[in-house]
């Protein structure tokens, strides 16, 4: 009676949807959004604010707020080949699947340390309400850990939160959302709000840290160079949907769906030449009543009749690089004829 | 008369928090040329906002001068004074913030213009609206006149303060991060619009960010300023600091931006600093500020002297660096982490 999955994969989503109740109506924040996570693979979710990120996210581990509402989907935890749904587990499954199986590291989550604790408290409470009550046990653990993301551990495992800078926070979430060696770590908008140079210091963090203990990473961020930098494979959402997933070559050089490729003409770079740049025209939708047909068409140069009636699929290509566009063809047609 | 609009010289600005004087800015001198593209960047709390109200008025130096064309701010009495106020406007840096919820966009604009007497009532004031929202290019310009704030996107607020930054005919507008709330898919098409506004207005744009390669795509023909702790430590044109910085800091901070290039951002060759710790402003590190966390610190030099902004020994361009071996023309020597 348990789905079967590939030995590599640890998580698979399969067609879920979510909407949030709302007074003005149902907010359709995730709409048959379907992906696979391999052991030990990177993969970001990529589009605007608004666009679902968090939300994904958030279903995965279901921490959505009270007036979110699964409607459908299937969401499959791979672990020593036993296959479980994560949307049918019960409330003490749960509470163990959340940190020994898949750690989230919540978007601007270095705010929300307890002020009053001090480090060490907050690595042995997340231990020991996962019964590991052995505390020079923890402790052994988290100092290697913060070591392994490059903190004086002593230092910082006897700080109180606010002794730490923004950046050594949020390295020291990185450290605690790994204390139970889970297989998946959530990390959403890991850098935003963070220096450059702090930034760096996470990229690097995150790459060691993903190198030693191999765990899998789903990041969500706005921002495509930390995606081209980290993941192995990119999903862009829009509109609550996964429009375009791919690896992440395929994404950069080679994408397939119109809003994918508005994104990357929008981001100036640093080489020594001129950025020729543009914006998309338009804003995203209202996921209240989000438009017909294509999400996308109101602001999409290849748009036609059938992208304002008909919803594209998200089919694949050679190499399982899949986009949701009925016009792939004239995207590419016209990427030869601009370069 | 010269060609800039503003001056700062040897501006210092510090706050009082609890004991400490803070010293937010220290030593600033900054020319700000009529109509050239200007870019102020730099990490979190090294006083780029601080600058941006100075130079707007908005906030008064501790020591040092301010000039508008030329006169010293603090010397300017009545119209005069108004007119400075008027001429140098502000972007704030959170669309969300910065607009009256309970006003529409059309009372919103409307009120500078009649406060400052800027169009004739009535007819006059609502024509202006008009245009002026054509200039940002919310279009049709009906479809925008009666909405209120959150009844418009980000992209949109963030057009709409500009519009009103440009009720008072200003010549010099600085923009506070003026796109960094908004999408990222959106962001060009707004900054298009601030460097259309130069040719169509003669405005200077004074421009703050925290994005570098933000900062190329705007400034490109201009120049930019990075600062760290308070301090400006290397200001040129543009082009050639993003194809050759001088100054450590720029050449740190630019080798560590990933860039949306996958080929590209793997492969960049990162300089690590000696110290990730980034000083307290109250605890400042004597002599160059960088001098603990710089990769190519000299012993008994960095951390003696201050470094002034003045232009590098060796690079043969005009660029104004802050780093006494790069002046002295020494060869940087990098350390090991
Ligand atoms: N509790 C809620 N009730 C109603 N609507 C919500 C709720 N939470 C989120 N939404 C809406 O759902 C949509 C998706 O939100 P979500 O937070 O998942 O986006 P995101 O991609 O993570 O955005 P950001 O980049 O801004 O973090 C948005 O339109 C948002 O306004
Ligand atoms: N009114 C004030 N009182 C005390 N300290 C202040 C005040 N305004 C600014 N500061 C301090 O001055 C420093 C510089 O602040 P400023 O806002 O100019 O930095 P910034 O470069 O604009 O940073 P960001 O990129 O975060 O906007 C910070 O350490 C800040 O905390
Ligand atoms: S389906 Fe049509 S509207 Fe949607 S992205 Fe493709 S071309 Fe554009
Ligand atoms: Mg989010
Ligand atoms: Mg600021």
């Amino acid at each position: 009676m348990s789905p079967m999955l590939p030995p590599d994969v640890v998580l698979k989503v399969d067609n879920l949807s979510v909407v949030y109740r709302t007074d003005r109506g149902d907010v359709k924040a995730t709409a048959n959004v379907s992906f696979e996570l391999r052991n030990g693979e990177a993969m970001a979710l990529i589009g605007e604010s608004g666009s679902g990120k968090t939300t994904i996210s958030l279903a995965l581990i279901r921490k959505l707020p009270r007036n979110a509402v699964i409607k459908s989907g299937r969401i499959l935890y791979q672990r020593n080949q036993k296959v479980q749904d994560v949307l049918e587990l019960n409330s003490r499954q749960l509470r163990e699947f959340r940190w020994n199986e898949c750690a989230m590291v919540f978007q601007g989550a270095q705010n929300a340390f307890n002020p009053v604790l001090k480090i060490r408290r907050q690595f042995e409470d997340t231990a020991q309400s996962h019964g590991w009550t052995d505390k020079s046990a923890v402790r052994k653990r988290a100092l290697s850990l913060l070591q392994l993301v490059r903190l004086d551990p002593e230092r910082v495992y006897d700080a109180y939160p606010h002794e730490l800078s923004g950046g050594m926070k949020q390295r020291t979430l990185l450290a605690l959302g790994v204390l139970l060696s889970p297989q998946i770590v959530i990390l959403d908008e890991p850098t935003t709000a963070l220096d450059i140079l702090t930034q760096r210091a996470i990229i690097d963090v995150l790459n060691d840290m993903q190198r030693q203990l191999n765990f899998s990473i789903i990041f969500i961020s706005h921002d495509l160079s930390l995606a081209a930098e980290m993941a192995d494979h990119v999903a862009t959402v829009y509109a609550g949907e996964i429009v375009e997933l791919g690896g992440v070559n395929d994404i950069f050089y080679r994408s397939l769906h119109p809003y994918t490729q508005g994104l990357l003409t929008s981001v100036p770079t640093l080489e020594h030449t001129q950025d020729m740049l543009q914006s998309i025209p338009g804003s995203p939708p209202n996921l209240i009543t989000p438009p017909n047909g294509c999400k996308f068409h109101p602001r999409c140069g290849f748009a036609d009749d059938v992208c304002m009636e008909d919803s594209p699929p998200l089919t694949a290509d050679i190499g399982g690089h899949l986009a949701a566009c009925w016009h792939k063809d004239r995207l590419i047609e016209s990427r030869k004829t601009r370069v | 008369m010269s060609s800039s609009v503003i001056d700062l010289k040897r501006v210092y600005r510090s706050f009082k928090s609890g004991r400490d004087i803070v010293p937010v800015l220290q030593d600033i001198n900054i020319s700000v040329n009529r109509l050239e593209f200007l870019c102020l960047v730099g990490e979190s709390g090294c006083g780029k906002t601080t600058t941006g109200k100075i130079i707007c008025g908005l906030l008064p130096p501790s020591a040092g001068i301010v000039e508008f064309e030329g006169a010293d701010i603090a010397s300017l009495r009545g119209e005069d004074y108004r007119r400075f106020r008027r001429s140098v406007q502000i972007i704030h840096q959170d669309p969300y913030a910065s607009l009256n919820p309970t006003q529409t966009v059309s009372e919103m604009l409307s009120y500078p213009l009649v406060r400052h007497k800027l169009a004739p009532r009535g007819r006059g004031v609502l024509q202006r609206v008009h245009e002026l929202l054509e200039l940002v290019d919310l279009t049709p310009v009906g479809d925008f006149v009666n909405k209120y704030p959150h009844q418009l996107s980000g992209g949109q607020r963030q057009r709409v303060s500009i519009a009103r930054a440009l009720t008072t005919e200003p010549s010099v507008i600085v923009a506070d991060e003026a796109v960094s709330m908004v999408d990222v898919s959106i962001r060009i098409g707004i900054l298009q619009m601030m460097m259309d506004l130069r040719d169509r207005l003669d405005v200077t744009i004074v421009f703050i960010t925290h994005d570098l390669a933000l900062a190329k795509y705007f400034a490109w023909d201009g120049r930019i300023g990075v600062m760290y702790l308070g301090r400006l430590v290397e200001i040129g044109r543009t082009q050639e600091i993003i194809r050759d910085p001088q100054h450590p800091y720029t050449r740190v901070l630019l080798s560590a931006i990933p860039e949306p290039d996958p080929e590209k951002t793997r492969s960049k060759q990162h300089i690590q600093l000696r110290s990730e710790d980034i000083p307290r402003l109250t605890e400042l590190p004597p002599g160059c500020s960088f001098h603990p966390r710089c990769p190519w610190y000299m012993a008994e030099v960095c951390d003696q002297e201050v470094p002034e902004l003045s232009v590098s020994f060796q690079s043969g361009s005009d660029v104004e660096v802050a780093c006494i071996p790069l002046q002295r023309g020494t060869e940087l020597v990098l350390h090991d982490a």
